[in-house]
């Protein structure tokens, strides 16, 4: 089980001749990943590392079965990959790609949510089942099959954490990480309700950081309508206000809103268990679980 | 990134809203012949600017020049005025407000309307948000002529305002898309005998579409040397208070390493974010930038290695040999040759971000 991908999910990247889609597609197959096909507008008929390449993503399922996108192409042509992958029926679409301008992140979404695709990102590290599937570029050896949903604002932190709750024997369900652009695709109550249909999700970690309300809300839902343990943390608890801390959505508000401890208040109200560092999640999971 | 006034009434008029008759000087002698009383208002990038003593008003020619040479010897909370708009001074009945702005959360624009413009508008959003109307644009098919409508009723205008008003939003609607804004405000807009009129603006450019943008890159908000360097390096920074500089790749574990810390009893001197993927010249860019902070007693690296590989980021710190007492922690990709390069070299190499935070608090000279 675990959620949004599995052993089924077939992989068309878009930008796959680029540097980065050629490194990240080769990585993933490492990994196991069913990379069946590449697009990049006229380079149809090549191949990147034995993978056929296509002009078109609707070719690229014509002849493969592609079910699944994720794309690196650079941000001023993201809108129209994005659009594309929709149209084509690929779900999810995962957006690799950063800073991509905010006006076409909104008419990409409004597509998304018309045809009920999911979107993850922009600027995600991904997504991965382990053992069965990863969309994305995280790195490889630190995941391991297992029973613990995770959910992240952050690329680096997700993978410290992961590394942590692994060597502590916690495998995961599904990873994956929200996006650090204004606006993103799947938000955390989206990820809530998809691991509490997960039969092999026996918990979950979310990792929000400082600025909008995003964790607050998240807090209200796993009150009124989540039932497995959720272990969190928040990072930006040193934030000073009216500082953007890296990434576009990280600010507390000259008001004061959007701190690190309104959002932990919030999560300890809803009985979540916040953990005050990264390291202290692996203790915090085996009183959750045993 | 931030218009001037004088840029967003350009903007406006382009667009076919109405604006005050107006033009630009940079000395106080390109004041032309005063028909009607005109309002000089300094061309500076911050709020309350009227409040600040940035906006005069005059009579005639002579009363003019006298407010512009007065304004360019002016200070508006920190700035210096380089530019003054003159505009005619309207016959103002009422003080409205529109806007549209990027609703992150809900993935799309808002418009929002009020009767009750002007200096004061931020105490009207929270003290009577009951008088702010406001309306979710599907980004697709952009803001409809009914839909603004809906929104000018809903707030009370009646007859050729309420029309006006409507067709004001539009014209904003298509202003906002055609140049990529975040937030783009009227405010405010003027009822007077002849009908409406933009009399102030805010209008932000996102700066993600600033590539398919023709506007001159402003002067960097940002405050501090440091700051402004990282800024042409690329690099995420932020100053803070105290005095323990910390570096690493991505926004999420650089702040997670600030709060670390500061739980071990240290404080922070600064975030300092390389990126994904980032190389030795980056390194020694951000070894530069937190060595030119005063009052730096250590610096404590986070690399976990995703695709920033750690040999990369172990050759940068041994290039720079940083003089303040550092303290890395690493770990990931290409993980053993970092840290066997920096033990050789003489660094402080730990394994855990606890320790490393830890250290980071012991080291300080």
């Amino acid at each position: 089980m675990g959620i949004i991908i599995d052993e089924d999910t077939k992989v068309v990247v878009q930008g796959i001749t680029g540097q980065q889609g050629k490194f990240h597609s080769e990585y993933m197959k490492e990994y196991g990943t069913d990379i069946v096909a590449g697009v990049t507008p006229g380079k149809g008929g090549k191949e990147v590392n034995g993978v056929p390449v296509f002009n078109t993503v609707e070719r690229a399922k014509e002849e493969t079965g592609a079910n699944a996108s994720i794309i690196f192409v650079p941000a001023p042509f993201s809108k129209d990959a994005a659009l594309e992958a929709i149209d084509a029926g690929m779900d999810p679409v995962v957006i690799i790609t950063e800073s991509i301008p905010v006006q076409d992140t909104a008419k990409v979404m409004r597509m998304a949510e018309l045809s009920g695709t999911t979107i993850i990102g922009p600027n995600t590290p991904g997504i991965i089942t382990p053992g069965k599937s990863k969309v994305g570029i995280m790195p490889n050896h630190i995941f391991k099959e297992g029973n613990v949903g995770l959910v992240s604002r952050s690329g680096t932190l997700t993978y410290e954490i992961v590394n942590t709750i692994t060597k502590n024997g916690f495998g995961q369900s599904t990873a994956f990480g929200l996006g650090g652009d204004p606006i993103v695709g799947m938000d955390f109550i989206d990820a809530f309700k998809l691991y509490e249909e997960d039969q092999e999700t026996e918990a979950v970690i979310m990792i929000g950081e400082i600025g909008g309300s995003a964790e607050e809300k998240a807090a209200q839902f796993i009150e009124e309508s989540y039932s497995k343990p959720v272990v969190a943390y928040i990072a930006g608890r040193t934030a000073p206000k009216g500082k953007r801390m890296g990434h576009a959505g990280a600010i507390v508000s000259e008001g004061g809103t959007g701190t690190a401890e309104s959002k932990i208040k919030a999560l300890e109200d809803a009985g979540v268990s916040v953990a005050r560092m990264p390291t202290e999640i692996g203790e915090i999971l085996k009183e959750e679980l045993f | 990134m931030k218009l001037q006034e004088y840029q967003a009434a350009d903007i406006f008029e382009d667009q076919g809203i109405p604006v005050a008759k107006r033009y630009l000087i940079e000395k106080p002698e390109e004041i032309k012949k005063v028909e009607r009383p005109v309002v000089l208002k300094s061309q500076v990038r911050v709020g309350k600017r009227g409040k600040a003593g940035g906006i005069l008003f005059a009579e005639d020619r002579k009363e003019a020049v006298e407010k512009a040479e007065e304004l360019f010897g002016k200070n508006i909370r920190g700035l210096e005025v380089e530019k003054i708009l003159v505009a005619e001074k309207a016959e103002i009945r009422n003080e409205y407000y529109v806007g549209l702005v990027m609703d992150r959360e809900n993935k799309r624009p808002t418009l929002i309307m009020t009767t009750e413009g002007g200096v004061n508008i931020e105490e009207v959003a929270e003290k009577h948000p009951d008088k702010m109307a406001k309306r979710k644009i599907d980004p697709v098919k952009g803001l409809k002529g009914y839909e603004a409508l809906h929104l000018a009723d809903s707030i009370g205008l009646e007859g050729k305002e309420l029309s006006e008003m409507a067709k004001v939003a539009q014209k904003l609607y298509k202003a906002f898309e055609k140049y990529d804004a975040e937030l783009a405000e009227i405010n405010p807009l003027v009822s007077t005998p002849d009908g409406l009129l933009a009399i102030d603006a805010v209008f932000n450019i996102d700066d993600n579409a600033l590539f398919r943008q023709n506007f001159e890159k402003s002067e960097s908000k940002l405050v501090t040397d440091r700051e402004k360097r990282a800024d042409e390096y690329g690099l995420a920074y932020v100053d803070l208070e105290g005095d323990i500089a910390i570096i690493g790749p991505g926004a999420g574990l650089v702040m997670a390493s600030l709060d670390s810390v500061a739980e071990f009893g240290g404080e922070p001197a600064c975030f300092l974010d390389l990126g994904g993927g980032a190389d030795a010249d980056d390194t020694k860019h951000a070894l530069e930038i937190v060595s030119m902070k005063e009052g730096i007693k250590s610096i404590y690296l986070n690399i976990f290695g995703g695709i920033t590989q750690c040999d990369k980021i172990a050759q940068g710190i041994i290039d720079f040999e940083p003089e303040k007492p550092t303290v890395i922690r690493m770990l990931g990709t290409n993980e053993e040759k970092g840290k066997e390069m920096l033990e050789e070299a003489g660094y402080d190499v730990v394994d855990g971000m606890d320790e490393g935070a830890k250290r980071a608090v012991e080291i300080r000279v």
